[in-house]
C-alpha cells in the first residue's frame, strides 16, 4: 500500500527551531528513516539525520519519535494509521548539532570514566579461560549497541540537566556491572559505582529497559544487582559480618 | 516553556515548545497503579484495626490477622498460635508484629518503589515525559536511602511467609469436625502459594542466592538457585499485583464466613 504520509520534523540548531510540516509518500514495509531518505532526496537536501547500518544494529540514527526515544531505522511505518502524524525530533537530554544530529560526547567522557577491563596480574591475552555459566550474565550487556536511547530517556539527566556531572547513566552502569560480573575482572567497581558513577540516584524507573532496542534488561539484571552490592558492602551489618568473619579465616 | 529552563528546556537542547511529545494515554499506567494502590491501603488498613471478624469456622484465619498476637485474639478461641501478649488495644492491629514489616517490605521492593515513584511522585510519570520536580537526587539521601534495607524486610517476609503456610496447613483441621477442606482452605492455600511466588521472586533473594557471586561455576548449588529465582523474578510485577487481589480476596472470604453473610462450603468432611 502506498499512500500520503504527514510528517512533522523539526529543524534547527542549538539557537532555535521549530516543527516543519511536510507530506511524503509511503510504501509497505518501510520505515521512519526511509521516510526520511526520501524527504532528503525530493523535498529538503539539506535535512541533518545520523545514520549508518539501517539494520538497528550502528546505534546512530537514535531520535524521538511521537515523543518516544527509538532507532529511526527500526521504526516501522505500519505501527501508525495512515492519517497519523508522526512527529520526529533529535533526542531531547543531549545539546542539538543540527535538525536530528546531537552531540552525544557526554556519553563518550562518562565511557572514560569507568575502570577498564582488569585482567589478573600475570595473565597474558590469549590465556583467558572462562566457563560459560560465568560469562553469561556480562554477555546479555554486550550486546548493547550504544544508541544512547537509555541515556536519553533516563530523567536522572533528562530532566535534570544539573545531574549529567555527577550520574554515568544506565549504559555506563551496565558497563560497571559488566565488568564487575566478568569472571576474570580484577578490579573492585562497587564503591565507585555509588560515589563516582551516581547509582544511588537511578530511582529504577525501568524507562532504560523500556526503549532498550537490544531488550537489554537494563534495570533487572544490571542496575538493581549493582545497587545490592552496594548494599551489600555499605548498608549490610550482616554482609558485612560474613566478611569479616571469612576474611579471618 | 517554564521559568527557569531547565530539563528538556535547558540551553544547547533541541528548542521544542511542548514538554513531550507523546501521543499515546502515557498517563494511564501511572492512573491505574495510584487507584489500584490507594484501593489497598484503605482497604487493608480498615481491616487491619476492625479487629473483628478475622477467624472463620474455628480454622480459617485471615492473612491480615496472623500471627494474632494480641490480648484481643482470646474473643476467637484458636486464632492465637504463638501466644497473646501485645495489648487490646484499638490502635493497636492484632497482628503487630508482622504487618508493619509486611508494609515494609513492600514498600522497600523495587517493583512497588518503581510503581510509586512513577504514580505518586511523578519521577518521572511515564518515559520522556518529564517530572515536575526542580531537584532530583533519587535515593542518596535519608529517607529513600533506607531502601537499601530492603533485604532485611524479605528476611522478615519469608519468617511472616512461612507462618502464613502453617496457618493454611493448620486450617484444615476443624476442632470437632478433623480432618476438613472447605473452599476457605483452597482460598487460603492458593493465596500462600502466590505469596511464595512474590516473596522468592524479590530482587534481594536473587541478589542472596547467588546474585552476588561472580563465578557460577565454583557454585553449582545456587547457581540452581539463582536461575530458579531468576524465572520467577522476571514475574515479580505479576507476584506484586496479584498477591495484593489474592490477599483482599482472602480476607473477605474469610470475613463474610465469619459474619455469616456466606457459609463455606465443604469439599471433604
Ligand atoms: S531505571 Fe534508573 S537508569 Fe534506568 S532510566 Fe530509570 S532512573 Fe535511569
Ligand atoms: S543499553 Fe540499550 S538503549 Fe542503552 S545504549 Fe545500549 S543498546 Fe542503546
Ligand atoms: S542506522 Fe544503524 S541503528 Fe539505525
Ligand atoms: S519484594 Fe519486590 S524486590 Fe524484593
Amino acid at each position: 500500500m502506498t499512500y500520503t504520509g504527514r510528517f512533522r520534523v523539526w529543524r534547527g540548531d542549538a539557537d532555535g527551531g521549530s516543527l516543519h510540516d511536510h507530506e511524503v509518500e509511503v510504501n509497505e514495509g518501510e520505515v521512519v528513516l526511509d521516510i526520511l531518505h526520501r524527504l532528503q532526496a525530493t523535498q529538503t537536501p539539506d535535512l541533518a539525520v545520523r545514520w549508518n547500518c539501517k539494520a538497528g544494529k550502528c546505534g546512530s540514527c537514535s531520535a524521538e519519535i511521537d515523543g518516544r526515544p527509538r532507532l529511526l531505522c527500526m521504526t516501522r511505518m505500519s505501527v501508525f494509521a495512515p492519517d497519523h502524524v508522526v512527529t520526529v525530533t533529535p533526542l531531547r537530554t543531549f545539546p542539538v548539532v543540527r535538525d536530528l544530529v546531537t552531540d552525544v560526547s557526554f556519553n563518550y567522557a562518562k565511557a572514560r570514566e569507568v575502570t577498564a577491563f582488569t585482567p589478573p596480574a600475570g595473565l597474558a591475552p590469549g590465556e583467558y579461560r572462562m566457563q560459560q555459566v560465568d560469562v553469561e550474565r556480562s554477555q546479555e550487556f554486550r550486546k548493547c549497541i550504544e544508541c544512547f536511547l537509555c541515556q536519553d530517556t533516563c530523567h536522572v539527566v533528562r530532566d535534570h540537566e544539573e545531574n549529567k556531572e555527577s550520574f554515568a547513566g544506565p549504559r555506563y552502569l551496565l558497563r560497571v556491572a559488566e565488568l564487575e560480573m566478568h569472571p576474570l575482572d580484577v578490579a573492585d567497581r562497587v564503591d565507585a559505582a555509588q560515589d563516582e558513577h551516581g547509582l544511588g540516584r537511578c530511582n529504577i524507573t525501568k524507562c532504560c529497559t523500556e526503549v532498550c532496542p537490544e531488550g537489554i534488561k537494563i534495570t533487572d539484571n544490571a542496575l538493581i544487582p549493582m545497587k545490592e552490592r552496594v548494599a551489600d558492602r555499605r548498608y549490610d551489618p550482616l554482609a558485612w559480618l560474613g566478611r569479616t568473619i571469612s576474611r579471618r579465616r | 516553556m517554564t521559568a527557569t529552563a531547565r530539563g528538556v528546556d535547558a540551553p544547547g537542547r533541541a528548542g521544542i515548545d511542548a514538554r513531550t511529545l507523546r501521543t499515546d494515554r502515557w498517563w494511564l499506567p501511572p492512573a491505574a497503579t495510584t487507584v489500584g494502590l490507594l484501593a489497598f491501603v484503605v482497604y487493608g488498613g480498615v481491616r487491619a484495626f476492625q479487629q473483628q471478624y478475622f477467624f472463620a469456622d474455628e480454622r480459617y484465619l485471615t492473612p491480615f490477622y496472623s500471627p494474632c498476637v494480641s490480648l484481643g485474639c482470646a474473643a476467637e478461641p484458636g486464632a492465637a498460635h504463638f501466644g497473646m501478649f501485645l495489648p487490646d488495644h484499638p490502635l493497636i492491629p492484632y497482628a503487630a508484629l508482622s504487618l508493619p514489616f509486611l508494609l515494609l517490605f513492600r514498600l522497600t521492593c523495587y517493583y512497588y518503589r518503581k510503581a510509586y515513584y512513577r504514580s505518586f511522585w511523578l519521577s518521572p510519570a511515564a518515559c520522556a515525559v518529564p517530572e515536575p520536580h526542580a531537584q532530583y537526587t533519587g535515593e542518596t539521601r535519608f529517607p529513600l536511602i533506607m531502601q537499601n534495607a530492603h533485604r532485611y524486610f524479605f528476611y522478615l517476609a519469608a519468617v511472616i511467609a512461612l507462618i502464613n503456610t502453617y496457618d493454611a496447613l493448620l486450617a484444615f483441621r476443624h476442632p470437632t469436625d478433623g480432618f476438613v477442606v472447605g473452599v476457605g482452605n483452597l482460598v487460603l492455600l492458593v493465596n500462600v502459594a502466590l505469596l511464595w511466588g512474590y516473596t522468592l521472586s524479590c530482587h534481594s533473594c536473587r541478589h542472596v542466592m547467588g546474585g552476588r557471586l561472580t563465578h557460577f561455576s565454583k557454585h553449582p548449588v545456587r547457581y540452581r538457585l539463582w536461575t530458579w529465582v531468576s524465572r520467577l523474578n522476571t514475574r515479580h510485577m505479576f507476584f506484586a499485583w496479584i498477591t495484593l487481589g489474592t490477599l483482599v480476596a482472602t480476607d473477605l472470604y474469610v470475613m463474610l464466613v465469619a459474619r455469616g453473610t456466606i457459609t463455606d462450603l465443604r469439599i471433604v468432611g
